[in-house]
């Protein structure tokens, strides 16, 4: 009887969907089917069961749900007939996988089926248990699977291998019971039953130590006569291919006698013999001889040494690498990679072939080369083969170029014998392929720069070199405005000239040209962007005569849409017109950066897997001596303070030096945020004057070294980069006040007295409708308590009443707020409110407060003075004043980030 | 051991798929569309070895229909080859000349056959008489 007889058959449904001509009208069709279907199964249809099962089939092979047809398997599989359980069965498989409930009821009728009468039936049920066998059905079920590995048929037997190899990964702990079965099945003539027991022989071997000392020591020599036989074999037709008598077991055979051979020198030698054989004698003509010489290989470099063997190997190799065939070449480049913890010279010997295979035009071909140019490289070849590779970068392939620059990088990370080499090499990558080298790589290159202080002047000249002809790739151009607002002044004085150099003629404006290119061009992407304002911001202290000119760029870009942009924007352009006094020493030099800290950093923020290709450390031997102060790496080290802080890796260390740290902070979590609010701390108001203490060890007391700089410097860097500038701070002893860092702020900049009693006024806080001016002064020999006279000015017409001031400290501070002069705040100026306060830090020397801009969505610091200003009758409500950013509020311009805070 | 089997013809339909891991319907889909993509463009010259995700992809193509087993990254991809081929043989036996309606009218049988060569992801029978043999008995009992 045919199966799909009667009614719509399965035929026709085939016909009618494969007749449609838009995806609309197949759906319509198996929306059809798929209801007849569910009607026929809702009635409990005996008679067209398994040809709705067998459309349903179809319609998932199509990829529509059909999991409505998943009983009806069931069903068919508990009926009697072999038709019927033949399509239960396959249903069961296509349609179900072993993580299914609806498994479980299939158990029993599996086991009432492995056990049947008609073979054909246990055949489809071992058929199903191995395909689809879950861990409990396979300690269920295993020993009926154990027992038919004696079954008389050799369908059955071979069947019930595959379904133990199944059993046991499933659960290992059954393997001991199945040892002695599947060794009894490596003596078959069968070649299906001999070829599944030698697979599930190899498989044990990998579960169970004592099934692989079992069958070492008994059937080492059973399997190397195996081995001979089937390679003596006469010709054979029902195995024959190509001249080979069943590639397929001599595979198989190499493959379980590796098993044994691995770390037992006595079974290794027992197969010298028939692997020399097999490697001699087998005709490499066809794709099955090769396929058993490069088993054969295998077997050979993973056995206990024996050298004549793997000179053999190793030539099979060499003539595998120069055959015509791609998919010879590929298998030779992928066992080279494993000869070479073997033989590195007879690898090495093949280099110039396996560069040419870089170079292929088949993706897997190159991607394998690549993988054993990595390997094969050391101290001696570093150089030539680099200069190969980056050769072939200029004419590769854009999607392998990903790949390559990144095993480039690595390469000349980690063997890089000198300096200028790896910064001359790291230019060439940058300029071919800036747009596919990782973050952490310019990153590093750029810590490299910084401390390779004789190469400043090259550097920066090959960059502006280079910037002429690649300015599309975006690393490099990020690379040279950093090294350009750096060493501006090196590039245009020839400064630190090499001999090897050609002296080049750059004019200042030539320099800002560049800069301003990386700030206009459209494809660069908004880090790039923020970094070439900071360059400005440089060039101008830098440049003089280049000073208007770079105005005009930041005041142009003081209307940029991207928010970021137009913050720096205006904070550079304030620094620029009016606190001239400052700028110079605002925009000096980076201090250099710690290459210890960064590269610990960077190796902890790498996952293990990739360090092939992560190449953590920086291997330079000249390199300059880095700065070994404590402190200094304390305050490197930003995330100290908040330890379990998710946000720091070594990318976002060094963002956070270099001021890029854009792009990811409004997505970071509060956490992040905590961290960076710590490490923003500007405006040491409360401790002004007092000498500091260093030895204390609160978060504060980290950041505390910025009241005894010498300039504002740190604090005022700060505006771009957060807070590694600050750095500098412990070189230098305390020279003048903190309070100079107002000086610029101030409507009226005075010179304070040291631990005098009036510092200068200065405006907080002003808007169209309000102004706050703060004045400070501090009582002699008290210098814990700060009096903080706040005056308040109202620029609208109308009259404020019901005026508030508010302001909340942090616990270790006490705050007195004397009552205001008023609560009504006459309209345009006339008149104003005073209200004094007094603020105590208990902890005087100890803790600095600070006035800390509190951004959404952090939270304020535990040191963080907050002053809010209540206005009731107006939608003016609170207002953090302080550190960072926030020096923006301070300055009266500001009012586009003042908005986004009220 | 194979993971998975895939027949798909050059528009990507999938002709036959067979899965030897657990996958979830969508991401068995979503395997057959990047297998498809894969392979469906490659040189014939290239090598038949794609690498896909943590594993690689062997396929053949024999007319408009691409053969792909996708294996682990330590197997021997000729002897695979080899395998892709002894299947088609099988199957160009059993049809006697097959083509792609053949396999789309009765794959079932495919399955089937399917059955009989490979299971648990290993390679089954070697023979393709055996095979053949095999299934004449089969289709008696239908």
């Amino acid at each position: 009887m045919n199966t799909f007889f009667s009614g719509t058959r399965l035929r026709d449904m085939i016909r009618a969907i494969r007749a449609c001509k838009t995806a609309a009208e197949e759906r319509a069709v198996v929306r059809k089917e798929c209801a007849a279907i569910r009607t026929s199964i809702n009635e409990n249809d005996q008679d067209y069961r398994h040809r709705n099962l067998a459309k349903l089939m179809f319609i998932h092979m199509l990829g529509y749900p059909t999991h409505f047809g998943q009983m009806e398997c069931l069903k068919l599989i508990a009926s009697a007939g072999f038709p019927e359980k033949r399509i239960g069965y396959l249903g069961l498989m296509l349609l179900l996988d072993e993580r299914q409930e609806v498994l479980m009821l299939v158990t029993n009728s599996l086991k009432q089926d492995l056990n049947h009468s008609n073979q054909y039936i246990v055949g489809l049920a071992l058929c199903a248990l191995g395909n689809i066998c879950s861990a409990e059905m396979a300690r269920d079920l295993a020993p009926e699977v154990e027992r038919l590995l004696q079954f008389r048929d050799p369908n059955i037997r071979k069947k019930a291998a595959l379904c133990s190899i199944r059993i046991i990964r499933k659960v290992p702990d059954l393997a001991e019971n199945f040892i002695n079965p599947a060794a009894a099945l490596l003596k078959e003539k069968h070649h299906g039953v001999l070829i599944t027991g030698i697979q599930l022989c190899t498989d044990l071997c990998k579960v169970s130590p004592e099934a692989l000392e079992f069958l070492r020591k008994k059937h080492t020599e059973g399997l190397v006569r195996t081995l001979k036989d089937v390679v003596n074999s006469p010709y054979a037709p029902e195995y024959d291919i190509a001249g080979i008598a069943d590639p397929f077991l001599h595979v198989r055979l190499l493959k379980l006698l590796r098993a044994l051979g691995q770390g037992d020198a006595d079974a290794s030698d027992a197969m010298n013999d028939i692997l020399a054989q097999v490697a001699t004698k087998t005709e490499s003509n066809k794709n099955a001889g090769n396929a058993i010489l490069y088993e054969c290989v295998e077997t050979i470099m993973s056995i206990e040494d024996n050298g004549g063997l793997r000179v053999l190997a190793i030539n099979i190799l060499g003539r595998f690498l120069s055959n015509r065939d791609n998919n010879i070449r590929y298998v030779a480049l992928n066992m080279l990679m494993k000869a070479i913890t073997v033989d590195v010279q007879a690898v090495q010997r093949h280099r110039a072939t396996i560069l040419e295979c870089v170079k292929d035009s088949d993706a897997s071909i190159r991607k394998r080369a690549l993988e054993l140019v990595y390997l094969l490289v050391n101290e001696t070849n570093v150089k030539p083969l680099t200069k190969e590779l980056i050769d072939y970068l200029e004419v590769s392939d854009e999607e392998f170029k990903g790949d390559l620059t990144a095993k480039i990088c690595s390469i000349v990370e980690k063997f890089s014998p000198e300096k200028i080499w790896y910064i001359d090499q790291m230019l060439k990558v940058l300029a071919e392929a800036g747009n596919f080298v990782k973050d952490e790589v310019w990153h590093a290159l750029i810590v490299v720069i910084s401390n390779a202080s004789d190469l400043h002047g090259y550097t920066v000249r090959a960059l502006y070199k280079a910037f002429q002809t690649s300015s599309e790739q975006e690393s490099l151009v990020r690379v040279a405005v950093w090294c350009i607002g750096e060493y501006g002044d090196m590039l245009m004085n020839n400064v630190g000239m090499l001999a090897i150099e050609d002296p080049v003629t750059v004019t200042e404006s030539d320099i800002v040209d560049v800069v301003e290119i990386a700030l206009k061009h459209h494809a660069l992407d908004l880090t790039t962007k923020a970094m070439a304002l900071i360059a400005l911001l440089k060039l101008s202290s830098r440049f003089p005569s280049c000073s208007e000119r770079i105005k005009d760029i930041i005041v142009h870009h003081k209307g940029s849409l991207v928010l970021e942009l137009q913050q720096r924007s205006l904070e550079f352009n304030s620094i620029i017109e009016k606190h001239q006094n400052i700028r110079s020493t605002l925009v000096e030099r980076m201090p250099i950066l710690d290459e210890a800290t960064f590269t610990t950093r960077r190796a902890g923020s790498l996952p293990a897997a990739v360090s092939t290709s992560g190449g953590a450390s920086l291997n330079l031997p000249n390199g300059a001596v880095k700065p070994s102060t404590a402190p200094l790496v304390d305050l490197l080290d930003l995330s100290d303070d908040v330890p379990a802080a998710p946000g720091s890796s070594g990318g976002d260390f060094l963002q956070d030096l270099l001021g890029v740290d854009l792009s990811t902070a409004p997505t970071q979590s509060g956490t992040n945020q905590v961290q960076k609010a710590g490490t923003d701390v500007l405006l040491d108001l409360l401790s002004i004057g007092v000498p500091p203490v260093q030895s204390s060890t609160s978060t504060t007391d980290i950041l505390s070294p910025i009241q005894n700089e010498k300039s504002p410097i740190a604090t005022l860097d700060a505006l771009s980069s957060s807070s590694s500038p600050s750095a500098q701070a412990t070189s230098s002893a305390r020279a003048a006040p903190m309070m100079d860092l107002l000086d610029g702020f101030g409507p009226s900049p005075s010179k304070p007295e040291n631990n005098g009693s009036v510092y200068p006024p200065f405006v907080a806080f002003e808007s169209s409708s309000l102004r706050i001016t703060f004045n400070f002064s501090k009582q002699p020999g008290n210098p814990q308590t700060t009096l903080v006279q706040a005056t308040f000015t109202n620029l609208t017409p109308n009259d404020f009443t019901d005026f508030i001031f508010q302001a909340a400290v942090p616990k270790f501070l006490q705050l007195h707020l004397d009552p205001a002069s008023s609560n009504i705040l006459p309209a345009s100026g006339n008149g104003s409110i005073t209200q004094n306060m007094r603020v105590t830090n208990n902890q005087h020397g100890k803790r600095a407060a600070s006035l800390v801009y509190w951004d959404q969505p952090c939270r304020p610091q535990a040191s963080t003075l907050m002053l809010s200003v209540y206005i009731k009758g107006m939608d003016l409500c609170v207002l953090y004043i302080g550190g960072h950013s926030s020096l923006r509020f301070l300055l009266p311009s500001q009012q586009i980030t003042l908005h986004r805070l009220l | 051991m194979i993971r998975f089997i895939l027949l798909q013809n050059r528009q990507g339909k999938t002709r036959l798929a067979k899965y030897y891991v657990p996958l979830e319907d969508s991401e068995k889909h979503k395997v057959e569309y990047e297998v498809h993509r894969l392979v469906v463009n490659r040189d014939p010259k290239f090598t038949n070895f794609v690498e896909f995700r943590t594993h690689k992809v062997i396929y053949r193509r024999y007319a408009g229909l691409f053969f792909a087993l996708c294996v682990d990254i330590t197997d021997n991809e000729l002897a695979y080859l080899e395998c892709i081929h002894l299947f088609v043989e099988i199957l160009d036996h059993f049809f006697s000349n097959v083509c792609e309606l053949d396999l789309v009218f009765n794959f079932h049988k495919v399955y089937l056959i399917l059955d009989e060569f490979i299971l648990a992801g290993e390679l089954q029978e070697t023979s393709k008489r055996a095979i053949i043999e095999r299934m004449g008995e089969l289709e008696k009992l239908e």
